[in-house]
């Protein structure tokens, strides 16, 4: 099939079903990591964006990408990393939020704008299990780079928090 | 040297310092005194990968001649290495790796800072995503420092035998030279010198804070830029590099 018979939304349908490789819950798409999709010389071109400079998964995102578009028949597609604007956890819808909060990741708790952060201040994250606000972090750095690990005083069950970046 | 080589060798400079840091934080692997800090020091390795793949990309397409990250990164000798010399420190102890890398990151977060206004746009885009994990960086290290400066009588001593240690390297992250300056100028590099002040205010604070000194001695050692490097780089490298060297284009 020639790319001419694709369009560019059945490309944008097919990257919104590939989910994040550690995350499930949630698609490429919807983490923001594909920034545009575009034709360029007859050429299916995809620019994504990294989530975390040295994440893992940002190679498993390339070869998922490829192979997807390989069952669409688009045997060339290409892979354009795009660093600015730098990726950020703003960029997550609520409805994204809510899914990562009901796969037992709080999400990230605000906007980066806030400068709390810098000022030495942590944020409220609520437990994904209990819902309460009594809780701490353990480990500024969780499982994966995107994440912190936290533990619940009530309900003592521990938990993963996507950072706010 | 031309603008474009000058380009190429401040990527290369970049690069390399995260690249050789990225390697020492990823020596901990498994040697962490707790499971938390086994697992933050290797995100932090992480890190510091991705920031020295992609600063070393992009100083192979400055380059033009079709060099990738990884013959960048494993077919350059010590002497072609760039980096800062505080990078390359062995990890000693955890309070030595705490401080060597407590200076660096409250550098990194300064001059990230100022990067991301840089003209050349994927210096800039590079830099306003570093900047952000930087921060997680030096949040990290300056805990670490509180804790073990204003902790046990021992892990008072060892911190600040780790600061009198490092302070020495740290003179290295503020030179400028040709290239350095040329770059500032344009508008597409910082000027490091300027940080400096700022830098040792923000040292200071948390040191003190800590209960610890800063060293009097100011003797300063140069010559990174040079491509000289303390005695630790070349066995550093020659571990690094010795299975890509071994088995060129291996793939996993």
């Amino acid at each position: 099939m020639t790319v001419e018979k694709i369009s560019l939304d059945t490309v944008w349908e097919v990257l919104n079903k590939i989910p994040d490789p550690e995350i499930p819950v949630i698609s490429i798409v919807e983490l923001g990591v594909v920034r545009d999709v575009s034709l360029e010389n007859d050429q299916v071109l995809i620019t994504i964006t990294p989530t975390y400079t040295g994440c893992p998964a940002t190679n498993i995102f390339e070869a998922d990408i490829l192979t997807s578009m390989k069952e669409l028949g688009i045997e060339n597609a290409q892979i354009k990393y795009q660093y600015q604007p730098a990726w950020t956890t703003d960029w997550l819808s609520e409805e994204s939020r809510e899914k990562l909060r009901v796969y037992g990741i709080a999400p990230p708790d605000g906007k980066t704008s806030d400068k709390r952060y810098l000022l030495g201040e942590t944020p409220t994250v609520k437990c994904v299990q209990c819902n309460s606000e009594n809780t701490r972090m353990i480990s500024p750095f969780g499982s994966t780079a995107c994440k912190s690990l936290y533990q619940c005083n009530e309900c003592l069950e521990t938990f993963d928090y996507f950072k706010c970046i | 040297m031309t603008d474009k080589e000058m380009l190429f060798q401040y990527c290369l400079r970049m690069g390399d310092t995260h690249n050789v840091l990225a390697h020492r934080m990823g020596e901990w692997c498994t040697n962490g005194h707790i499971l938390e800090e086994d697992i933050a020091m290797t995100n932090i390795a992480l890190d510091h990968i991705g920031a020295a793949r992609a600063w070393l990309t992009y100083a192979g397409e400055v380059e033009g001649k079709g060099r990738t990250e990884d013959d960048l990164a494993y077919f350059r000798d010590e002497r072609a290495y760039f980096n800062m010399l505080i990078a390359e420190l062995p990890n000693g102890n955890f309070a030595d790796t705490i401080a060597r890398n407590f200076m660096f990151d409250v550098f990194s977060v300064l001059y990230y800072s100022e990067l991301q206004n840089s003209s050349d746009e994927t210096i800039a885009g590079i830099a306003a995503k570093v900047l952000k994990e930087v921060k997680y960086h030096y949040k990290h290290s300056a805990d670490w420092v509180l804790r073990l400066g204003d902790g046990t009588e021992e892990s008072h001593q060892k911190m600040q035998d780790a600061i009198d240690e490092v302070w020495r390297f740290t003179g290295n992250m503020f030179e400028m030279d040709v290239v350095d300056q040329t770059l500032a100028d344009a508008g597409v590099g910082v000027d490091a010198s300027e940080l400096q002040a700022t830098w040792l205010n923000l040292v200071q604070k948390t040191i003190e804070e800590a209960t610890l000194k800063l060293p009097e001695n100011n003797y300063m050692i140069s010559g990174s830029k040079e491509g000289m490097h303390t005695e630790a780089l070349g066995h550093m490298l020659a571990e690094m590099q010795s299975l890509a060297r071994a088995y060129p284009d291996a793939k996993w």
